[in-house]
């Protein structure tokens, strides 16, 4: 097993990129990590991508993608896993990485969700639930969220307003990311006034689903270039897990196991606990997911995750900045592409090259993708070498 | 159309018909391959009584293509007196608010139109309060 580096990140603004084609969104994120990383030519691509079949009828992404930015020849496939497919792709890069049979890999995560619009784009993602059982009542993944989030309420009765703090968290953060889709700090009056998507869900309670692609670039500690103006990250603990697929087959569905247990297989591997890491890009797709992954994390007790929001502490000054670069909030939701986001985000904390919202000293940080509500879970964690 | 897949689920859409494990005696609603509670084969139909109580619920205002036509409506997490929990629409509810809890009982409803020229209906479960 050889240790694995990031050594080129890229990446384009998330947005309703309706001038882009998914294959020129790819391109640009792709050559932006081979040029970052030096000009490594990479021998194999793993895609995450969960919609394209659907919202833009269009398969075999290895070949358009690769073809289309003059990588023709190489090894490429797409690797699914709805929400989590861009985390699932670092997975498959890392082990190709880790085993020897490949020197270098990109990893993109790409999705061209505006081509439709509105119920379309529902009902597609609708599709990482069980389809028979769940999407065919009319439930959309909002509508799960909505599920676990009345379910918290009841069982554990936090102030209703307290999830609205996950929000603030993420829009303070995206105002100074340049590649987050909106820009703009809000208030605790306009989370409070949001309207409902799918009660108790509001419109803050949601990441937006928008387009985006970003990529790196993965290579071995020792075929890595010698003469990169910034630091190297690897890649000390990768794992992927799964739940069941549908929340009524989950003896306890506020357990969030899944997100549990892959951040205990990556801590482990790192030979850390998740509170030894300086920042934590956790899915904020919906805002009770970053809350039951906090607490399934074992960073807070069940039933409290949502007191660190509201006491600071996950702010970009506080004990565990969390959504750094504005999270699926506001540095949008581009779905399948959302674990390569958090990869090129952490990278950008752990070189130093944040801007206004670096966190200090960053060493270490652990990401985390979900597919569905954490049907699959994604976590990886990545540590800066001097 | 995806007629074959409408018409396999016909036992479970009209009867809520899941299955009883031979080996350990556990009720499974959505019918499985593999008991989830010892890992047996699991292939004993088994009909549910359709009578539970609502686990958790959201009311849908953004909905999927094919249900946009009928929002607000009520889906929850229904847990059936046998054990397992079921995905479904609530129903019939009149003036009252789904609350957790609540008990209900299982009907029979149109679950959607087909979105196709063809129009196909697709009936299937629902669950309303318990009539009183």
């Amino acid at each position: 097993m050889r240790d694995v580096v990031i050594a080129g990140i890229g990446q384009i603004p998330v947005g309703e990129h309706w001038d882009l084609s998914l294959r020129t969104m790819a391109a640009r994120a792709m050559l932006a990590a081979i040029k970052d990383g030096g000009g490594m030519k990479p021998q194999a691509m793993y895609i995450g991508n969960f919609l394209s079949p659907v919202l833009s009828h269009q398969e075999n992404l290895g070949a358009l993608l690769t073809d289309n930015a003059g990588l023709t020849g190489i090894e490429a496939f797409t690797v699914e896993a709805a929400g989590a497919s861009g985390g699932a792709a670092l997975r498959v890069g890392v082990n190709a990485v880790a085993s020897g049979f490949i020197d270098c890999a990109l990893v993109l995560g790409v999705e061209k969700i505006t081509d439709m619009v509105g119920s379309e784009v529902e009902a597609a993602v609708a599709q990482s639930s069980d389809y028979d059982y769940e999407a065919m009542t009319g439930l959309s993944s909002a509508g799960q969220a909505a599920l676990l989030m009345q379910r918290y309420l009841y069982e554990y009765n936090p102030p209703r307003e307290a999830f609205g703090e996950f929000a603030l968290i993420a829009h303070a953060n995206g105002a100074n990311n340049p590649n987050a889709f909106f820009r703009k700090a809000i208030s605790r009056e306009a989370y409070a006034s949001a309207g409902m998507v799918s009660d108790p869900v509001n419109m803050f309670d949601m990441g937006p689903y928008a387009d985006g692609a970003a990529a790196v670039l993965l290579t071995a500690r020792d075929t890595a270039p010698k003469d990169l103006p910034h630091p190297l990250v690897r890649v000390s603990g990768s794992s992927v897990v799964i739940d069941t697929l549908a929340l009524h087959d989950r003896p306890n569905p506020l357990a969030f196991d899944a997100a549990c247990q892959s951040v205990e297989r990556a801590c482990s591997q790192a030979g850390i606990m998740p509170g030894d890491v300086d920042l934590f890009e956790v899915c904020d797709a919906f805002s009770i997911y970053a809350l039951l992954s906090l607490e399934a994390a074992g960073l807070a007790r069940h039933g409290e995750g949502w007191k660190m929001a509201v006491n600071g502490e996950l702010s970009i000054n506080g004990k565990l900045p969390i959504l750094t670069m504005g999270g699926c909030k506001a540095r949008g939701n581009p779905l399948g592409a959302v674990g390569v986001y958090q990869a090129v985000e952490a990278v950008q904390q752990l070189r130093g090259q944040a801007g206004r919202n670096q966190v200090k000293d960053a060493r270490r940080a652990l990401i985390q993708s979900l597919g569905g509500p954490a049907s699959t879970a994604a976590a990886h964690i990545l540590e800066r070498l001097d | 159309m995806e007629i074959p897949r409408h018409w396999r689920l016909k036992k479970q859409r009209y009867g809520l018909v899941g299955e009883v494990c031979p080996h350990c005696d556990a009720k499974i609603f959505p019918p499985r391959d593999v008991c989830p509670h010892c890992g047996g084969e699991a292939k004993t139909a088994f009909n549910f009584s359709g009578r539970g109580e609502v686990y958790s619920y959201t009311v849908m205002h953004d909905a999927p293509a094919g249900f946009d036509q009928n929002t607000p409506y009520a889906v929850a997490l229904v847990k059936l007196e046998e054990g397992p929990v079921v995905t479904a629409q609530l129903t019939d509810l009149g003036e009252e608010q789904p609350r957790i809890g609540m008990p209900v009982e299982m009907v029979t409803r149109k679950i959607r139109e087909d979105a196709n020229e063809r129009g196909m209906l697709i009936y299937g479960y629902k669950f309303r309060p318990v009539l009183r």
